[in-house]
């Protein structure tokens, strides 16, 4: 058995953010004391409003050497971005 | 200052000297801790309180009106002019005696922060609302960390058993009222030890527990830092912590 504690990732929704994005790793025995070291470590200048944090080994990732299979056939596939027709000029927010 | 000056005064002086000792105690446990992120949040718990030690301070100085600041309360008293409650002098020893060491003075601080911040005096009501949410954080972390060396292995669990032994006697002081604290919570003021007695005892029973902890027997308790009779760490921590501005009073950063 490893004795350093288990690996967690860390995910911070910062105060002004849509979402929670990925900002690093610590060490924990738990998730109690993940969720402490994640505040401690990573929200020490005001940066959250919201943590998340996951056991490393539950991250699926995908494989590098299958980049090409996973992401070249998007690259000419310029009619999924919707670019190709006129905004009318008093739609806001689009 | 009048008398009752003089104790609001004393009283802020506790407030204030017990975060600051507490703090630099702490403080030395900066590129020693077990593992980062025990580093970071050693050092978090030990800058809010030498931030809440300032501003105790910065309102004994501003009541006292003889131009002494914060930082010259702090770096020009001597030891038997210090009010901190003992247990914030303990050495750090070893990880679990400095987590027991901040566990049972969290579980008191709390409590009595909670009670500050419906005091009649405006700067303490302020200063304490503003520090119970940094000490809230503290005691949960705190107590986590209690559970886990007790409920932990055999050595852990003897290491903090071992901690909480020996600190035991430093715990009465915090929870005995003396004529200052009778004075303060008769004027509205100050805090009830009574009630922050029953919140610690209640924790304390609880974090143990569940940390298969077994707690020492009522037996006698030290007394005298409130009053400015110390053990004789404090020489110590104030001699490391004063060197530099009495040996340059004008050093700026």
């Amino acid at each position: 058995m490893s004795k350093d504690w288990p690996l967690w990732e860390v995910f911070i929704r910062s105060k002004h953010g849509l979402s929670h994005k990925h900002v690093g790793s610590i060490h924990a025995t738990d998730a109690e004391m993940a969720m402490n070291n994640a505040r401690d470590v990573y929200t020490r200048r005001n940066e959250g409003a919201s943590i998340w944090v996951v056991p490393s080994v539950q991250i699926v990732s995908s494989a590098p050497g299958d980049k090409g299979m996973l992401f070249d056939p998007s690259e000419d596939k310029v009619y999924r971005h919707p670019t190709f027709y006129d905004v009318p000029s008093d739609v806001e927010n689009m | 200052m009048n008398t009752r000056e003089q104790q609001q005064f004393e009283y802020l002086l506790r407030l204030g000297d017990s975060d600051l000792i507490l703090g630099q105690r702490l403080s030395a446990w900066l590129g020693h801790a077990p593992v980062l992120e025990e580093e970071m949040a050693t050092g978090n718990v030990a800058l809010d309180l030498v931030g809440q030690a300032r501003s105790w301070l910065s309102l004994a100085g501003e009541l006292e009106a003889q131009g002494r600041d914060a930082d010259r309360l702090a770096y020009f008293r001597d030891a038997f002019d210090y009010r901190n409650v003992l247990i914030t002098e303990r050495p750090n020893g070893d990880y679990a005696y400095t987590i027991m060491r901040q566990f049972l003075f969290d579980a008191y601080h709390y409590p009595l922060l909670q009670q500050l911040s419906g005091s009649a005096h405006e700067g303490i009501r302020e200063v304490a609302a503003k520090s119970v949410k940094e000490v809230e954080y503290h005691v949960r972390r705190s107590s986590e960390w209690v559970i886990r060396m007790g409920d932990g292995t055999q050595e852990s669990h003897q290491r903090i058993q071992a901690a909480l032994d020996d600190l035991w006697m430093y715990t009465g002081e915090m929870l005995t009222p003396d004529d200052v604290d009778d004075a303060l919570l008769e004027a509205g003021v100050g805090a009830d030890l009574e009630q922050v007695a029953w919140s610690w005892h209640d924790r304390v029973r609880a974090v143990t527990e569940e940390a298969t902890l077994t707690l020492p027997d009522e037996s006698w308790m030290q007394q005298g830092g409130k009053q400015g009779r110390h053990t004789e760490h404090l020489g110590y921590i104030l001699a490391e912590m004063q060197h530099l501005p009495r040996s340059y009073p004008d050093a700026r950063w």
